[in-house]
């Protein structure tokens, strides 16, 4: 094609595998949608993967009528959900712009175009990121919808046809298997440009493919778990960021707790969805938007009682509004944004307090992967019976996050409070709204059924127990009726 | 045996050549010259002469002892439109075997009418013609035999003089038949079934409109026409919201911490909006011939504001037809020009919306007696109310002043139209059945228009940009035809048959450039370019029609044409679309010769393929390409931004989609022709319909292309009736009538035939974004209403979110939805009738729909007491007095109980006129018209207007009544 006459292309390319999680398509904030079939802004990759991840938790509710949006607290969705669509799509959507990466890059076609070395070796790279990104959505495949989801690599054409569906375990392996592969020759751990994945990134996606391993494989990999972990912690550069609220603002690129962000920018990267979303729809009622350093919000997510009562007094990651601002901790109706805490962890303003370059369309990028996240897998995974790291290694971090969150030791732990429960509150306290809780709760198998409940879970205002079948995603009507190779996930 | 010659003249005393002379009973006959002279030879004294020509009432003169015969033939005002223009040539009326209608310009409606469609509506049986909108020189929506394809255009076809256009319109224009001046306008052909429209194969399958310019004939006399008129239109129509002392008691009731946002002012914003708007139109024509050369040339000026304040569309227009004659008649050439120049100036829409919406008790200009203490920046806003922050900047989200919209919008176009062909028509000397017929043609259209909305406007207002709003756009579309076709016409007497056999071959191709800026008004790095990427488009075709009339009894046609677009790959991109009709002239058989209250019965029978390529903007569907990004998508490694590029997905098998038409129909005429109709009965079925839909994930490069999958179909009845109940010289009463009935259905939609599939969802609504309220599913009717059965209470009332659990599972879930009705009518009617007295004349058009169903937007959005607290912002907002009826609190978009029987009656006009003859003895002609359009509609529905295309009634720009006093002068 002759598009690879600029051999800038293969960069501009690459951009676009890692845009496809930032931006809904060519122009921003919209205008020229990557997917169709639903609003553009809610087909973007990360506001998707967040409302999968937090909204059907008790971290997050949203009050909005857009279509069906409540059934994710709600835990009620059916198969033809398109917020579900969305989310299924854009996960091909990185898959096939990887494997067509993958196709246009062989050394053949790279011969043939003439390139020179030094472009074959950066291109080299390019491939080995594009397969880390391939194999990210095809964990978030797995993760989400489970093992019956279709399969495709570079090996296919682009075409009419009906992929044929893959299975949990080698679907687990095919992941396990391309970042291994790469792992050795990926840019070197801290080493790559901000923004672009490197061997950290790697690393931290196969210790959470091998935390949740059991879920996915009913085969514990906790040792291995702990090996990359480890690896990330112990060989790369990565250290806490003294501030937590740091890591949240609008000037929070090049950070050195960050493992693998996705970026934005008021100007150059702008959406509907990203940070966009989770900030905006986050501010409304009686909050100054220059809180947040918008113009406006859009007043629909909040958060349950289950998340607030997580947090005693002293500890600073509790980032609400409360009845100061005219929000209600008790909810007694799921539309009105002022019941509920308003959560401002996710803003528009720099650490200095300064509004990002834009009052509608954020600065801060999203922290995909930090080293907080490593440090209480680590603790998990040594807790669940992983071999090579120790209990009191693990509180050490722990009391390395809790010292930041308090501001003193007053918050430590020892190793008798180092309990799976106590790591799953804290990965809520540290972690909450990165998308990180809809996972965490299947692996300690309180996402559904009755063991937890939060409120407006099975859409009652106590929360009631749900059928098990939602620990998985349906696979969305529209891609089981376009391929009959494929298997709806039980009971939908 | 002996001669006779004469002269042939027309009532006005000049000549007429071309007027065929026969010999009763015979095949034998001549033409006159170009001076109107003939002769020929006759076997005796009692044979009898036959004058006919196009357009004149027939003449039959025995010959007796005469040598010399000067004859009159005078206008036949019937049979002129007895002459119907179809597809590359012409036929008679009586000689169609396809679903051919002709409206010409005695039939069209009148009034104040910008847009050439407007001249037809509710004419013609199967042809729903919907505008937009009630802003000035607004288009409209037309279908024909309600549509027969999903994701591509379902658009007629249009024919100017000849002339293809392109479809979809262009930037900054209402309209796209914007080019032409409805004064020009001498008919309207509309082709329904294929046996008509399947020589224009690809671009056939939603009919074809052949418009026909008008022009001047040889030996005209010099005619001056003038034209003026003089428009009103009032906007009476209002949505119901509360009023300003309502709104603050149910907010100081139901929001007592949010008092202090209410102002102490009383605005009816919707009276600020609107307006009653005038409007002028001017046309002048001239129309003669000076020796072989007929001309006819016209200009014209129209200039209507809208009903919405700041709204107005201004046009000038020209036009220029030539028809000369060479060699004897055997060279015939006409040229047509027509240009215009149109300037819109366009109101924000979105003031109809925030009009509803907007707190009526805050004042529409800042005035410190209102909002009692100044508020830091009020005065920096132009001057206008709006909601601010704490720090002085405007909420972002909150409901625009609509003042403001429409007064600090300077939103403006102008659209230069260029159509223009030369048709050159040869006779061959040497055998002068045979004739070549070339068509040059060329289509040019240019829209520019730029939008401008200051920094101080509140709602274009950004902090950290200065705001405001700079863009500018150019579209320039360009058409070019090369059209030739052989004709050749025999009549063989020795097996009493008629040929008439055509082929041919078209060239045309597309051009299609756009670009522009988006900016702020500070033009800085917010700016988005639109770079200028010319499209283009190729369509070769070849075509050809026989046409075979057996004892003037029996009639068969038969068309073939193929087709080839660059729009999809070598390997697909040729089709063939054959069409075959029959008919029968039953009323010339021997067996109903006595029948004298029949005078004409014909059944016709068609069957055809026609298809259809045009699936919207993009020309390039069956490529792999590459899509640079727009500012505003670059992303960031290390500390700089990249630009990137997309791999588009695409469909290298993308080919036709083809629709198959069976016609059967039967034309009627009774008691000498004062009662005529048709009545036509169709099935239409597409297949491999072009269709947006999902493909398998994973399998290309995004979820949803067009491809070929699907199949639906209509089904339908046509009837018509034209009838003269009084034709006396000095009373002429006519009365017409049309009804249609259309079905349509989805049979097929996806590969796979999974019955737990629902559909594609269609039909975005306003609030709840991505809400769809309609859907394309298997078995139903194309975007049927996908909804939730409300639940009522015994007194009728709907009970708040209680639906039906239509599969019982105890919960309200998606699988709960039912398909309920759809926006196209089961029925509809046309009536019109013209009454005339002496030199009075009175006439009324009006139409009927039945079924149609429309869906409340603007009441779903605005009627719940939930909206009067809007915490994005935060702001107040103003509900419908439905909410009264409702007593919702929240919204629920999905109810069925916002889906409204629509069905209605308009009367499209009323109209008076009165004739001066003969003013002052000088020949001149005025005629003083008053007209009412749009003069009353009945209906249930309780929105603003219950016709609406597509069903979703939205903040839909009310249509005006207008009051037309219009004059005619003939010279």
């Amino acid at each position: 094609s002759a598009v690879f006459d600029d051999p800038g292309a293969y960069k501009a390319f690459l951009a676009k595998m890692y845009a496809g999680l930032a931006v809904s398509g060519q122009q921003g904030p919209a205008g020229m949608p990557d997917i169709s079939g639903i609003d553009e802004g809610f087909s973007q990759y990360l506001r998707a993967y967040w409302e999968h991840q937090v909204l059907t938790t008790e971290e997050a509710i949203i009050g909005w009528d857009d279509q069906t949006i409540k059934d994710f607290h709600r835990q009620e969705w059916g198969s033809s959900d398109n917020f579900i669509a969305a989310m299924y799509y854009r996960i091909y959507y990185q898959i096939s712009l990887a494997n067509e990466f993958l196709r246009s890059t062989t050394e053949d076609k790279l011969n043939e175009r003439g390139e020179s070395d030094q472009t074959k070796a950066e291109v080299a790279q390019y491939r080995n990121e594009a397969r880390f990104l391939r194999a990210l959505s095809y964990w978030h495949a797995l993760d989400l919808f489970g093992g019956g989801v279709p399969f495709v690599t570079e090996d296919d054409p682009i075409g009419s046809f009906m992929p044929s569906p893959i299975n949990k375990q080698n679907l687990f392996e095919f992941i396990e298997s391309e970042l291994l592969a790469i792992e050795d020759d990926i840019t070197a751990v801290g080493t790559n440009e901000y923004g672009r994945a490197d061997q950290g990134a790697v690393w931290t996606l196969l210790a959470k493919l091998y935390l949740n391993a059991e879920v996915y494989i009913n085969q514990g990999k906790y040792t291995e778990c702990v090996t990359y972990a480890k690896k990330v912690i112990d060989e790369g550069p990565y250290t806490l960021e003294d501030n937590y609220e740091h890591l949240f603002l609008a000037d929070n690129d090049h950070l050195q707790e960050v493992i693998f962000s996705i970026n934005f920018d008021g100007i150059e990267t702008r959406t509907y969805g990203g940070t966009t979303f989770i900030i905006s729809a986050a501010l409304g009622g009686d909050i100054p938007p220059e809180e947040f350093g918008l113009g406006g919000g859009w007043a629909g997510t909040r958060t349950t009682k289950a998340l607030v009562n997580k947090f005693d007094a002293n500890d600073g990651r509790a980032l609400f509004y409360d009845e100061s601002y005219g929000q209600s901790l008790e909810i007694n109706d799921e539309s009105d944004y002022q019941q509920g805490y308003a959560v401002g962890k996710f803003k528009n303003v720099t650490s200095t307090g300064a509004p990002g370059s834009d009052v509608t369309y954020p600065d801060t990028d999203f922290p995909m992967f930090r080293l907080a996240d490593v440090y209480l897998m680590y603790a998990e995974a040594v807790l669940r019976g992983g071999n090579g790291g120790t209990v009191g290694q693990a509180v050490t971090y722990i009391n390395q996050l809790r010292q930041r969150a308090y501001g003193d030791a007053s918050g430590d732990i020892n190793s008798g409070d180092l309990t799976l429960d106590f790591i799953l509150d804290e990965r809520a306290r540290e972690l909450y709204w990165e998308c990180h809780r809809r996972t965490d709760l299947i692996r300690y198998d309180r996402l559904t059924g009755g063991d937890y409940v939060w409120p407006w879970k099975g859409d009652i205002k106590e929360g009631t127990a749900t059928d098990s079948k939602y620990n998985l995603f349906p696979l969305p009507a529209a891609d089981v009726n376009a391929n009959t190779n494929l298997e709806q996930n039980p009971n939908y | 045996q002996k001669m006779v010659s004469g002269e042939v003249q027309d009532e006005e005393g000049g000549t007429l050549p071309g007027v065929n002379v026969t010999i009763k009973g015979t095949t034998e006959g001549t033409i006159t010259d170009s001076k109107g002279q003939y002769s020929i030879q006759v076997p005796g004294n009692d044979a009898v002469l036959v004058f006919s020509f196009v357009g004149y009432m027939k003449e039959e003169i025995p010959v007796g002892d005469r040598t010399k015969i000067d004859v009159a033939l005078f206008p036949d005002i019937e049979s002129l439109s007895e002459i119907v223009v179809i597809g590359y040539g012409v036929t008679k009326k009586e000689d169609a075997t396809g679903s051919v209608q002709a409206i010409d310009s005695r039939d069209f409606n009148v009034g104040a009418i910008t847009a050439p469609q407007d001249l037809l509506t509710g004419k013609v049986a199967g042809v729903q013609i919907t505008s937009n909108s009630g802003a000035p020189g607004e288009g409209s929506t037309i279908r024909i035999r309600g549509g027969s394809s999903l994701s591509a255009s379902n658009d007629p076809l249009i024919v100017v003089d000849g002339v293809p256009l392109a479809g979809g319109g262009i930037s900054g224009s209402r309209n796209p038949l914007n080019a032409i001046n409805p004064n020009d306008i001498e008919t309207f052909t509309i082709l329904k079934d294929a046996s008509a429209t399947a020589i224009y194969g690809s671009r056939a399958s939603n009919g074809v409109i052949l418009i026909t310019t008008k022009k001047s004939e040889v030996g005209s006399e010099l005619k001056v026409n003038y034209n003026g008129k003089l428009n009103v239109f009032s906007s009476n129509k209002r949505v119901d919201v509360l009023g300003a002392d309502e709104f603050r008691s149910l907010i100081e009731e139901r929001h007592p911490t949010h008092v202090d946002m209410l102002g102490n002012a009383s605005t009816d914003w919707q009276d600020e909006i609107y307006q009653n708007a005038m409007g002028t139109e001017h046309n002048v024509s001239i129309a003669g011939a000076y020796k072989m050369l007929p001309f006819r040339a016209s200009v014209g000026y129209s200039n209507n504001d809208g009903i919405l304040k700041t709204d107005n569309n201004e046009r000038f227009s020209g036009s220029l037809n030539l028809n000369p004659s060479f060699l004897d008649d055997h060279l015939k050439i006409n040229i047509n020009a027509k240009a215009s120049v149109t300037n819109n100036t366009f109101a924000d829409r979105g003031a109809i919306g925030a009009a509803i919406q907007h707190d009526p008790t805050q004042p529409v200009n800042w005035d410190t007696t209102f909002t009692g203490i100044p508020i830091l920046g009020e005065t920096d806003w132009g001057g206008y109310y709006a909601r601010l922050q704490s720090n002085g900047q405007p909420v972002q989200l909150a409901t625009a002043n609509p003042v403001a919209l429409l007064e600090q919008r300077d939103d403006k176009s102008t659209v230069n139209n260029f159509i223009g062909n030369a048709k050159i028509d040869y006779k061959f000397h040497f055998l002068p059945e045979l004739r070549a017929n070339l068509n040059l043609g060329y289509d040019y259209s240019k829209g520019e228009g730029d939008v401008y909305v200051p920094q101080n406007a509140a709602f274009a207002y950004n902090a950290g940009h200065g705001g405001g709003t700079d863009n500018t756009y150019t579209q320039i579309k360009k058409n070019e035809l090369l059209d030739f076709y052989l004709n050749y016409v025999k009549e063989i007497s020795a097996i009493d048959s008629k040929i008439d056999a055509m082929a041919g071959y078209s060239y045309q191709y597309f051009l299609d450039d756009s670009y522009g800026v988006n900016s702020n008004v500070a033009n800085d790095s917010a700016e988005t370019t639109y770079p200028d990427n010319p499209k283009e488009l190729v369509l070769l075709s070849f075509y050809g029609r026989l046409n075979y009339t057996l004892a003037n009894k029996y009639l068969l046609t038969f068309t073939l044409r193929n087709d080839q677009t660059s729009r999809f790959s070598p390997d697909t991109r040729s089709g063939m679309f054959p069409s075959i009709a029959l008919g029968w002239k039953i009323h010339e058989e021997s067996f109903l010769s006595n029948v004298d209250a029949l005078s004409q019965l014909k059944l016709r029978l068609g069957w055809g393929v026609t298809g259809q390529q045009d699936i919207g903007p993009d020309w390039y569907v069956y490529m792999p390409r590459y899509t640079y990004s727009l500012p505003g998508a670059s992303y960031l490694f290390g500390n700089s931004y990249y630009q990137t590029i997309r791999p588009s997905g695409y469909d290298e098998n993308i080919k036709w989609e083809e629709t198959t038409t069976y016609n059967a129909a039967i034309d009627y005429g009774f008691l000498n022709d004062r009662i005529t109709g048709s009545v036509d009965v169709y099935l239409r079925k597409t297949k491999d319909l072009l269709n947006y839909i999902p493909v398998p994930a994973g399998s290309n490069l995004t979820n949803y292309i067009n491809t070929n999958v699907g199949d639906l179909e209509n089904k339908g009845v046509e009837f018509s009736i034209n009838a003269k109940p009084i034709s006396t010289p000095d009373m002429v009463w006519d009365v017409g009538l049309n009804v249609t009935y259309n079905e349509n259905k989805i049979t097929k939609l996806t590969l796979s035939d999974d019955p737990d599939y629902l559909g594609v969802p269609t039909g975005g609504i306003s609030g709840g974004v991505g809400s769809n309220i309609q859907i394309h599913s298997v078995g139903q009717p194309f975007s049927s209403f996908f909804v939730y059965e409300q639940i009522y209470d015994d007194n009728g009332d709907p009970i708040p979110g209680a639906f039906v659990d239509q599969n019982g599972d105890g919960q309200i879930t998606e699988s709960d939805k039912v398909h309920k009705e759809n926006p196209a009518p089961d029925v509809s009617f046309g009536i019109n009738s013209g009454f005339s007295y002496k030199n009075w004349y009175f006439s009324f058009s009006g139409r009927a729909n039945f079924g149609n169903y429309v869906y409340y937007n603007a009441e779903s959005v605005n009627g719940t007491y939930q909206r009067l607290y809007r915490p994005e912002g935060p702001y107040l907002s103003n509900v419908t007095t439905g909410v009264y009826d409702s007593e919702f609190e929240n919204a629920y978009y999905m109810s069925d109980y916002y889906l409204r029987n629509a069905s209605f009656f308009r009367m499209d006009n009323i109209s008076l006129s009165y004739k001066f003859n003969n003013i002052a003895n000088q020949g001149i002609n005025l005629t003083v018209t008053g007209t009412v359009n749009n003069a009353f509609v009945i209906t249930k529905y309780d929105g603003i207007d219950p016709e609406i295309s597509g069903g979703i009634d939205n903040n839909f720009y009310p249509r005006p009544t207008a009051y037309v006093l219009g004059v005619n002068v003939n010279f």
